[in-house]
């Protein structure tokens, strides 16, 4: 079947810059002395730390179980000690520190004993919680946790696996097409398994012709192993960022758009990362629990390279093994359009750390002045939701935040493209982070504000129904003394009355004055 | 610093130059055709922003040396040098260049923030205040530098040997004596298309937007909305008479109108922002334009049109925001 494709609005052609590192196969980092494994590595939950200091873990061990439904398990990356649970810098744009477990490794590599389970003998509940078990995350960056994605009761037609890798400079995803494409199918089609979809479609940007044959090869190879039901179809699709977006890509897929605030499983699509399809398969088949990833090392370095990195390596050793060049003066994690610059290069790589670059002014050149907005268009044009980023940026400017809304201030997803194309340099995305976080102050403020005059009112409420209900009881009470006086007088009157009866039988007949 | 990290080499100057590289054909075609007096007026129109710019961004306490240095005005500068007649004395390009910059555009906050088209302020400001400088114009082929240099230094107001009216004039008179439109045609103030020898300079602006749009300086939508704005209501009073109303074509290649359509409804700054509303905003000018020129008291409308739709463009904003993503399809459904 031919993929009719579908275009998305907007977009921009950077230049791609895949070349320095898209050569160099996938090798394994080497072991570093020590490895600092954060607890959160999931973007709905933490893990809960079953280890204490000095207890001794293998590769592969358990170290964090997940907290609540949302949390993943964390793994220990290799074999050896843990030396500390303590606070650590994270590879955040804050740089703020969050709890780790500190391995220090004795080098032997031990693995725990693995425990394959197989998809096809194994209940889907059980499928589900091995995933989590595994601490399986979305690799394309958001981290979210697979277990909830791919446990959602939806209707699920297609499964869309994404090796799109549209920002420049990764090549990470590219690396791991080439070389495991049968370990990404296979994960894949245990997804299809969870979801119930009928069939595959893995979209591959066309400028990465090498990873399109092998997964297409792939496909071909486990089309003749013969699985039932499921459509796999490899599709390269034209390289335009951000293609990769997984809803810019459900839309080349299939012609669908997903608006903010919904998910593409409300429309029969769910989407997962190549990686994310690799580590499915790495720990159901052979029964490997997440403890590393591959991550792109690239820009004013010496090698550039791909490398499988165990979780928790510390970014500077990483930068070491690829010889940074003099000029450096920045690390970027992630890509140039959405990445950050790293506060500290002591922080590890986590499972959302797809790219490390070295960043010069010569790569990556300080933007120009800010100019004053023309109104020319040109982000509007680029913008792939559709938004017009210059009102955004005059309403966000001049803090009228009702505007900012009113045009769909929360459904920008920052891909920077506005502020790639603008003419007059102004750095949109940081107009529209500033006033999304204000917005969200501002109603957090209302809500707690509202709060606070709903406790009010109830207690006063509460207050006045409790004075209702003591002069109640008071009113309640007062009448029963009254009744029971009441009553103490009629028995008087009756005692009194047969008293007098008593002492004149013969009156017997004529009824008592009832006084 | 945060993402995005890299930035495709635009800049505000770049356009600003592309859209003066844009006007030199039919600066070139104006030399041709009506003398080299027009140069002379673009200079006194660039020297005079150029020092209020500078003036009121000290004034202002700004930035001087990056906003002077983005070309916006002197882009201002040349679309009012090509806006008035090209032989009015020096002193009114002086003022309508005054008037553009300082009034028109840094009263509101400078650049990007002026609601209406400062060389149409300029323009209709001088059209108001110099009603009879402001309706003479040379007549194409007298191309003596000499007179016109006069004219503009010299104040000397002798002009009957050197002006002829303009074509929209020349209509405008001669519909109003009850004259058929073919017969107006006839005269010798007419071309092939449009006034003699201005329908040539009408050519290079045409020539020059063309390349506006390859470049994609500026928006599609604009000058089509115009045209069709303009164009389309000639045709059907033209269709409906002939004898009484001037062909599209006319009304195209006359006047201001390959300025207007390509440099003028343009200005992104001005203009309307949405897809729509471009056509909507570009297309009203073309029809007030139509307006002014067969019923208003003057011959020429461009200027009105621009100004009064620039007055309504908050509003066609506000109610033609595009769809967003997603947005389309959950209408629908």
């Amino acid at each position: 079947m031919i993929q009719r494709l579908f275009r998305f609005r907007g977009g921009i052609e950077p230049a791609p810059h895949k070349r320095e590192s898209s050569a160099a196969p996938i090798r394994p980092a080497p072991l570093p002395p020590k490895l600092v494994v954060p607890l959160i590595q999931s973007s709905r939950g933490a893990a809960r730390t079953i280890v204490t200091v000095g207890d001794k873990v293998l590769k592969g061990q358990c170290i964090g179980e997940p907290e609540g439904a949302g949390g993943t398990a964390i793994h220990a990356p290799t074999s050896g000690a843990v030396t500390e649970i303590g606070r650590y810098p994270m590879a955040h744009p804050s740089g703020l520190a969050s709890l780790a477990i500190v391995l220090e490794s004795d080098g032997e590599e031990r693995w725990i004993t693995p425990e394959p389970l197989d998809p096809a003998h194994a209940s889907r509940e059980e499928l589900l919680l091995r995933i989590q078990a595994s601490g399986i995350v979305g690799m394309g960056g958001a981290v979210f946790p697979s277990h909830i994605k791919i446990g959602k009761d939806a209707a699920i037609e297609t499964l869309v696996i994404n090796g799109a890798e549209c920002e420049p400079w990764i090549t990470c995803d590219d690396r791991l097409m080439r070389e495991r494409a049968a370990d990404i199918l296979a994960g894949a089609k245990i997804l299809c398994l969870l979801n119930g979809a009928r069939r595959i479609l893995i979209g591959i940007e066309d400028n990465k012709p090498e990873a399109i044959a092998a997964m297409t090869a792939a496909a071909r190879e486990s089309h003749g192993g013969g699985e039932a039901g499921v459509d796999v179809e490899i599709v390269p699709i034209p390289a335009r960022y951000p293609a990769g977006g997984e809803k810019q890509l459900i839309r080349v897929l299939t012609g669908i758009e997903v608006p903010a605030g919904k998910i593409a499983g409300d429309f029969g699509v769910q989407c997962f990362n190549v990686g994310t399809a690799h580590a499915v398969c790495r720990a159901l088949a052979h029964g490997e629990a997440m403890i590393s990833r591959i991550v792109t090392v690239t820009g004013n370095v010496e090698r550039p390279g791909n490398y499988e990195v165990l979780l928790g390596t510390p970014i500077s050793s990483l930068l070491a093994l690829c010889g940074v060049r003099p000029g450096t003066d920045r690390t970027l994690m992630g890509g140039p359009m959405m990445g950050f610059t790293l506060p500290s290069l002591d922080a590890p790589i986590t499972k959302g750390s797809n790219c490390i670059i070295a960043a010069s002014p010569a790569l990556f050149p300080p933007p120009p002045p800010e100019q004053a907005c023309i109104r020319c268009g040109t982000c509007a044009h680029a913008c792939p939701i559709g938004l017009q980023p210059f009102e955004l940026y005059w309403a966000s400017r001049a803090k009228r935040f009702d505007d900012a809304n009113r045009y769909h201030i929360f459904d920008c997803i920052e891909c920077g493209c506005c502020a790639y194309v603008c003419p007059a340099h102004i750095p949109l995305v940081d107009y529209f982070r500033f006033a999304k976080s204000e917005i969200r102050a501002r109603d957090e403020e209302q809500k707690a504000a509202s709060q606070a005059r709903a406790r009010f009112e109830s207690r006063l409420a509460r207050l006045e129904r409790e004075k209702a209900e003591k002069a109640a009881r008071l009113a309640a009470k007062a009448a029963e003394t009254r009744a029971s006086l009441a009553a103490g007088d009629a028995a008087l009157i009756a005692a009194a009355v047969q008293r007098t009866q008593a002492q004149s039988p013969d009156d017997a007949t004529t009824p008592p004055d009832p006084i | 610093m945060s993402s995005p990290h890299i930035r495709q080499p635009a800049s505000v100057r770049h356009i600003m130059f592309t859209v003066l590289l844009a006007l030199v054909p039919g600066i070139a075609a104006y030399v041709w055709q009506i003398g080299a007096g027009i140069l002379l007026n673009l200079a006194i129109a660039s020297a005079t922003a150029l020092a209020a710019e500078t003036l009121v961004l000290k004034l202002r306490r700004r930035p001087v040396a990056i906003t002077v240095g983005d070309g916006s005005a002197l882009v201002t500068a040349w679309l009012v040098a090509l806006a008035l007649p090209c032989i009015v004395p020096w002193w009114l390009t002086v003022i309508a260049a005054l008037i553009a910059i300082v009034g028109a555009k840094h009263l509101y906050g400078g650049i990007g923030q002026n609601p209406f088209n400062p060389a149409m302020i300029a323009y209709c400001a001088m059209i108001v205040a110099y009603p009879a400088i402001m309706s003479q114009w040379p007549a194409a082929g007298d191309t003596d530098f000499a007179v016109q240099l006069q004219l503009i230094l010299g104040g000397s107001r002798e002009i009957d040997g050197i002006t002829g009216a303009t074509a929209l004039d020349a209509m405008r008179t001669g519909l109003r004596s009850h004259s058929e439109v073919n017969a107006i045609l006839a005269t010798s103030a007419f071309g092939f298309a449009g006034g003699r020898g201005w329908e040539w300079i009408a050519a290079g602006y045409l020539l020059g937007g063309g390349f506006l749009l390859t470049r994609r300086i500026i928006a599609w939508r604009l000058p089509l909305g115009f045209i069709a704005g303009l164009g389309g209501t000639a045709a059907l009073f033209w269709f409906i008479s002939p004898e009484r109303f001037p062909s599209p074509l006319f009304h195209l290649a006359s006047g201001g109108a390959m300025l207007a359509a390509f440099f003028i409804v343009t200005d992104p700054v001005t203009s309307a922002t949405t897809p729509r509303g471009k056509l909507i905003f570009a297309a009203g000018v073309g029809i007030i334009a139509w307006i002014v020129r067969s019923f208003g008291a003057y011959p020429e409308g461009i200027a009105f049109g621009v100004l009064l739709m620039n007055i309504c463009v908050p509003w066609i904003d506000r109610h033609t925001q595009p769809a967003v993503f997603g947005q389309r399809q959950e209408t629908r459904s």
